[in-house]
């Protein structure tokens, strides 16, 4: 009788160990919260070099491998300016998602680079961002054309435009094209055509990294551009005319012409599915290629140079997003702009610094990175490439519309696996629903928008 | 914030259970010292420092994101239960509700079954310590490194990725690949892509030829040794023909016309097939890709067996969106298994030998045994495991975030990561806050069973 009532007390006190285990479990992995609190001190901004020894500057940034490593070294040009500690943050590809939580904690990064101006206008209306006009307002509004449009929330600049993508470029091995017998096409036509060749020489013509959904986002607003023009372009990024719209539908016709062969991907659909963007890109400039063409901006050069063998313009090189149906020349452009979350000394400086054209030039002599700011003089620009790049951006000017889904509410343009970027992956996977497509778009967006 | 709430309810519920026990053990033993003459201020002191902890830790934080589920996303607007509504009418939310009752109904079975074997196996053997400690392992590795470990594991690629690779292995001797995967016809209406192969629409008598053009071979496959091809030559009572790449280096031939530059495809298996489809006469190309089907009679057409073309093991998709799910799941299992076992086999160590040993006196056999006396008798344990499985299973959140790619995210999504990303990522604190008592909401039957059954255990 006791041996029972014994080993049910040791099944009942192990059963207690059992659930302590578990909340000790559950409990674990809190961050230390060792801030060197909100020190206000707004005074000096002449002194570009002040002495910031002892103070350690957070910056949160999507960036990962080579754009890390690069934007590393104007990081460490700003440590060993100030004699401050900086620590870079990889925020992964949903950066709103990072930050929130630090700010919710109240141990906001000092600095983080968004890389959509809708992230920006989310948290400064939600009160989490530091303006900084007095800081950089002056050299925005000199040498950053449409850098107040871009960094401003309801009257005051949050956002410093620190770097601009170019967004209409074909990235192409050169090898593989030259192999085939094709020139970089023109006109849509000619790239389909191009990419049946590519396909018969025995090499899958379109690389594309669908694992989140943004290069699938960027793809369709540039043929969107130019299948619908500027100006539904606009209408549609406010939400003006619906994604139902017959303009939408047209895009994603067009757009299935490079989906609905999966022979055509590199890696089939599930490939392409589970390819990240970086890994589209380097498994199109490896030998041997497995696949030929990437849909995405200049910074593809940089992560050519820092994670492949090939050479930008030997081995890879790029040509303007093709002409649909004679549709004029247009840019769908991008960027990264920097913020402040916290008032800190390090901070300001930082994001002073970084309105430097000397810290531009940093990254630009490496590759992958054009400025927005035109005191970066053109030979800063350590490649052609690059250089011809950032030189159709000066010049696309009118005609450069900013990318769309960065400008929606990040619930729908920038969400992993939701809105835009979930959609257009759907969409890969089941290219012939046009219909469907667009109106899984539309309710999205009018969840997003609260309509 | 929110996601801290619902742990900490959770932990409350087990933390709260214990402190019941004092009242019910008051209750028996009112007997000899009622309650009453108890000088309520000492017990109250006594209390308050576990009541401080839970009202800040546990009672608020529920009692905040009740009510800030009721208002919109801001903060600012009233909206009274659409939140709610909301979580059940997008689709996202839906998935991730079916999700979390896969979890819910596959994890806890799995792994408690599982630590059943363990336990009572690792009883029977020599190092059993040693199994032990290695099945246990996993559970000292933080749950974001074991799941970036098991991200790589399911890699498609099977380079990089070793449950491909070892699929792979198997897979490519079973089905050796063929010297032209992926190759296409160029002329599609001469020659068709059927199940068995690569055949000639049209038939051929004896003393025709056949010319088999070949596109989409990477440089890279073309067999060494294949030299220039030569256009197909015919024989007497058979057929000769070429098989080629149909491709000039750097373009310009023409399609279906053996060109100047263009190399001939050696090694391929080339068969005759009659009208009835059986196989008539077999030939193997030669390093200019002519080839001769000797002493063929009647209309044949040409084939080149599927063989050929098979395409080397491409790797299973683990993280498509049909498998996504099972394959996180698999790694919970490896995770958890090991704290199942250990605590079944303290239990199974409690349990009197005396009663096995009389069972099997009995003539029971060692299922008999098992199945009849050891489970019942481990019934209480095995109660506890599942249940407090089931309430770290309904939470599940790391696993899912780290080893879903983007593009599975959605279909692998589960309520706590679909309230993170609410709350924090579109930054829906309203919507996130509903999701947050939602999930609280379910794991209430679990943590009611488990104080019901510490009370049952106390009488």
């Amino acid at each position: 009788m006791t041996h029972t009532a014994r080993s049910r007390w040791k099944l009942r006190s192990l059963a207690i160990v059992a659930i302590l285990a578990l909340l000790a479990a559950a409990c674990g992995g809190g961050e230390d919260l060792d801030e060197g609190a909100g020190t206000d001190t707004g005074g000096d901004t002449d002194s570009p070099a002040q002495d910031l020894s002892g103070e350690t500057v957070e910056v949160a940034a999507t960036w990962t491998g080579a754009e890390q490593e690069r934007f590393q070294m104007v990081l460490d040009a700003f440590a060993e300016q100030t004699g401050a500690q900086v620590r870079f943050l990889s925020a992964g590809d949903d950066i709103a998602a990072y930050v929130g939580p630090r700010i919710e904690g109240g141990d906001p990064p000092d600095v983080a680079i968004f890389p959509q101006p809708g992230v920006v206008d989310s948290f400064a209306a939600e009160g989490s961002l530091i303006p900084i006009d007095d800081l950089v307002g002056d050299v925005v509004d000199a040498d950053v054309p449409g850098g107040r449009d871009a960094g401003d929330f309801e009257g005051e600049l949050y956002g410093l435009w620190w770097k601009a993508a170019q967004k209409s470029t074909v990235w192409y091995n050169v090898g593989v094209f030259e192999g085939a017998g094709v020139q970089p096409p023109e006109s849509w036509d000619d790239l389909l055509v191009a990419g049946d060749t590519i396909s018969d020489y025995g090499v899958a013509p379109y690389s594309i990294g669908a694992d989140v959904g943004w290069p699938l986002s960027d793809l369709f607003e540039n043929v969107y551009l130019r299948v619908a023009g500027p100006e539904k372009y606009d209408q549609l990024a406010a939400h003006e005319i619906p994604w139902t719209d017959q303009s939408v539908k047209d895009a994603l016709s067009t757009m299935a012409e490079l989906f609905d062969d999966p022979d055509q991907l590199a890696g089939g659909q599930q490939g392409a599915l589970q390819t990240d963007f970086n890994g589209s890109v380097t498994q199109a400039f490896t030998d041997p290629p497995k696949g030929a063409m990437v849909f995405e901006g200049d910074f593809v050069g940089g992560i050519i140079t820092g994670e492949t063998d090939a050479e930008l313009g030997a081995d890879a090189d790029f040509f303007d997003f093709p002409s649909i149906d004679g549709s004029e020349p247009a840019v769908v452009s991008g960027g990264d702009l920097a913020v402040l979350l916290d008032d800190s000394e390090g901070g300001q400086a930082l994001i002073r610094f970084l309105a430097t054209p000397e810290a531009a030039e940093i990254w630009a002599a490496e590759g992958g990175f054009i400025s927005p700011n035109t005191q970066v003089s053109l030979e800063a620009y350590g490649d052609d490439v690059s250089r011809r790049a950032a030189e159709a951006l000066q010049n696309a000017a009118d005609a450069a519309r900013y990318d769309l889904s960065d400008l929606q509410p990040t619930e729908f343009g920038a969400t992993t696996g939701q809105g835009i970027w979930g959609i257009l992956i759907d969409f890969l996977e089941d290219p012939s629903d046009v219909d469907g497509t667009a109106q899984a778009l539309e309710t999205a967006a009018k969840r997003a928008y609260g309509e | 914030m929110t996601e801290g709430a619902t742990a900490g309810v959770a932990a409350g519920g087990r933390a709260a259970a214990p402190r019941v026990d004092p009242d019910g053990a008051d209750g028996r033993s009112g007997s000899f010292r009622p309650r009453a003459r108890r000088p309520l201020a000492i017990a109250l002191l006594f209390l308050l420092p576990a009541l401080v902890l839970l009202g800040a830790l546990v009672v608020y934080p529920i009692v905040f994101s009740v009510g800030r589920s009721f208002y919109d996303a801001t903060g600012s607007r009233f909206v009274g239960v659409e939140n709610y509504g909301e979580i059940f009418s997008a689709e996202s939310t839906l998935t991730a509700i079916k999700n979390n009752l896969i979890w819910v109904v596959v994890a806890p079975t799995v792994v408690t079954a599982l630590g059943l074997i363990f336990a009572v196996l690792t009883e029977r053997i020599r190092w059993s310590t040693a199994f032990k400690v290695l099945i246990f392992m996993p559970m000292a590795i933080s749950f974001l490194s074991a799941g970036v470990t098991w991200r790589l594991i399911y890699e498609q690629d099977p380079e990089t990725g070793v449950a491909n690779a070892a699929v792979g292995a198997v897979v490519d001797v079973v089905r050796p690949p063929g010297s032209l995967p992926g190759a296409r016809p160029s002329d599609e209406e001469a020659v068709e892509q059927t199940a068995s192969g690569l055949e000639t629409t049209a038939t051929v008598t004896p003393g025709d030829t056949v010319a088999i053009g070949l596109v989409a071979i990477p440089p890279e496959q073309i067999p060494s040794g294949a030299t220039a091809a030569a256009e197909p030559a015919a024989v007497e009572n058979g057929v000769g023909g070429t098989v080629w790449l149909d491709f000039t280096p750097g373009g310009g031939g023409e399609p279906g016309q053996v060109d100047a530059e263009e190399r001939g495809l050696p090694g391929v298996s080339v068969e005759a097939v009659d009208a009835d489809g059986t196989v008539v006469a077999n030939a193997t190309t030669d390093p200019d890709g002519t080839f001769t089907l000797p002493d063929v009679s009647g209309d044949v057409s040409v084939r080149l067996g599927a063989s050929n073309f098979r395409e080397p093991f491409s790797g299973i998709s683990w993280l498509g969106p049909a498998l996504v799910t099972p394959a996180i799941i698999v790694s919970y299992v490896w995770i958890w298994a090991g704290f199942a076992m250990v605590v079944i086999a303290a239990g199974l160590a409690a349990i009197p030998r005396e009663l096995l040993e009389a069972a099997r006196v009995d003539g029971a056999s060692e299922w008999q045994v098992f199945r009849r006396v050891t489970v019942p008798l481990l019934a209480p344990v095995l109660g506890v495991v599942f249940v407090t499985l089931v309430i770290n299973v309904l939470k599940i959140f790391d696993l899912v975030l780290v080893i879903a790619p983007g593009s599975a995210q959605r279909e692998a999504n589960v309520i706590a990561l679909q309230m993170w990303k609410t709350a924090f990522g579109a930054r829906n604190f309203g919507l996130g806050s509903a999701l947050a008592v939602f999930l609280l909401v379910l794991v209430i039957p679990a943590m009611l069973f488990n104080i019901r059954r510490f009370r049952a255990e106390e009488t």
